[in-house]
């Protein structure tokens, strides 16, 4: 099964050429340049990972990153940056950033990066479901 | 009255490291999209090794992006240029419209951020005056930074330079909620410092929903 990625970014030619490389690779790729479009899209899917500008209008990307785990907790998000600072790649780990990555990205790292993320989101709804089986199985005390 | 050296100093250094980080990051996004355009050059060329057919269309798609980045590059390198010599001489004879330009250009990122729009109106006339370009620019963006904190729904902030009878004037419209009266601690000390260096005043018509920074004197056709 190929992985499944939402690339949010405002810049659309970035996002044209990235989504075309990486569908070249065979990713199942979807993208926008909108933040609430983005928390949409990730209430509606089930993405293994979303690749995500720090720096969008409307909202930040920390924001965002927030509303997202929010939503979903296993999402696995690697941050895209123009300018990492020390302070904001904490800040973005803290929020439960999966990865830091600084523009111009590798997509050969990034891709590994996508890999990672969703053998993790695997890992956490596996998690998820033994938990949840673990509470039935105690609720119904057989 | 002395110029509060200090407090120009300090706000002329936040400044200048503002616009650079924003200019950074323009061109750091202008990066990135070459180098994703360039890899799938480099992708269409592994598969044209491959003996897949390649669509000459795309190629050319590919160029005339890459092509576009590189203007839009030029574009914020000369806006840079332009900005880091505004430091050369302390008086210079400087043009309100270009000043102006500059500013909603090396401004555009934040407004993009806050979603708002900067109109730059037209003036009919040229209106050029000997002054400090740093501080007047520094002064331009402050005044600018609150317009659109002010630009209520609307999300629109109108920049218009215009000669006056006794000097110059540039005018921030649009501004929707500066009726309402709330406009926190502006101007601030740093505003009234450079409006002091510059000979300046401010006036906030909450009516009409404008500010106007005026320039007494030394402005000329």
């Amino acid at each position: 099964m190929s992985d499944k990625v939402l690339l949010v970014d405002d810049e659309e030619d970035f996002l044209e050429a990235m989504a075309t490389r990486m569908k070249d690779r065979g990713m199942e790729v979807s993208t926008t340049t909108s933040a609430t479009d983005a928390l949409k899209k990730v209430e509606q899917g089930a993405y293994d990972a979303v690749v995500l500008d720090l720096m969008m209008p409307e909202m930040d990307g920390l924001e965002v990153l927030k509303a997202m785990k929010e939503k979903r907790p296993e999402l696995q998000i690697i941050l895209l940056t123009g300018y990492a600072t020390v302070q904001k790649g904490v800040e973005a780990m803290k929020f439960g950033a999966m990865d830091f990555i600084e523009k111009p990205a590798d997509l050969k790292v990034l891709t590994e990066k996508i890999h990672q993320a969703r053998a993790q989101k695997l890992v956490l709804v596996e998690k998820k479901i033994q938990e949840k089986v673990k509470r039935m199985i105690q609720e119904k005390a057989w | 009255m002395s110029w509060n050296w200090e407090l120009l100093g300090e706000t002329g250094l936040q400044f200048f490291g503002k616009m650079s980080a924003s200019i950074s990051h323009e061109i750091k996004n202008v990066m990135a999209i070459i180098n994703e355009n360039a890899g799938l050059l480099e992708d269409l060329t592994v598969m044209a090794e491959k003996g897949l057919p390649i669509d000459p269309e795309r190629l050319k798609t590919q160029a005339s992006r890459i092509m576009k980045q590189i203007r839009r590059g030029d574009d914020i390198l000369r806006g840079m240029n332009r900005f880091a010599h505004s430091v050369d001489d302390p008086l210079r004879q400087a043009d309100l419209n270009d000043t102006l330009g500059l500013m909603a250009a090396l401004s555009g990122r934040f407004a993009s951020m806050r979603g708002v729009t900067l109109e730059l109106e037209p003036s009919s006339a040229q209106v050029s005056m000997i002054t400090n370009p740093f501080f007047l620019q520094n002064l331009i963006w402050l005044c600018l930074d609150f317009a659109m904190g002010c630009s209520g729904p609307g999300k629109t902030v109108a920049l218009k330079a215009e000669r006056m009878e006794n000097g110059a004037r540039i005018r921030f419209s649009k501004l929707q909620e500066l009726a309402t009266g709330n406009t926190g601690s502006f101007p601030e000390e740093r505003v009234k410092a450079l409006l002091q260096a510059l000979n300046a005043d401010l006036l906030m018509d909450r009516e009409h929903g404008e500010l106007h920074i005026t320039f007494s004197s030394r402005a000329e056709g």
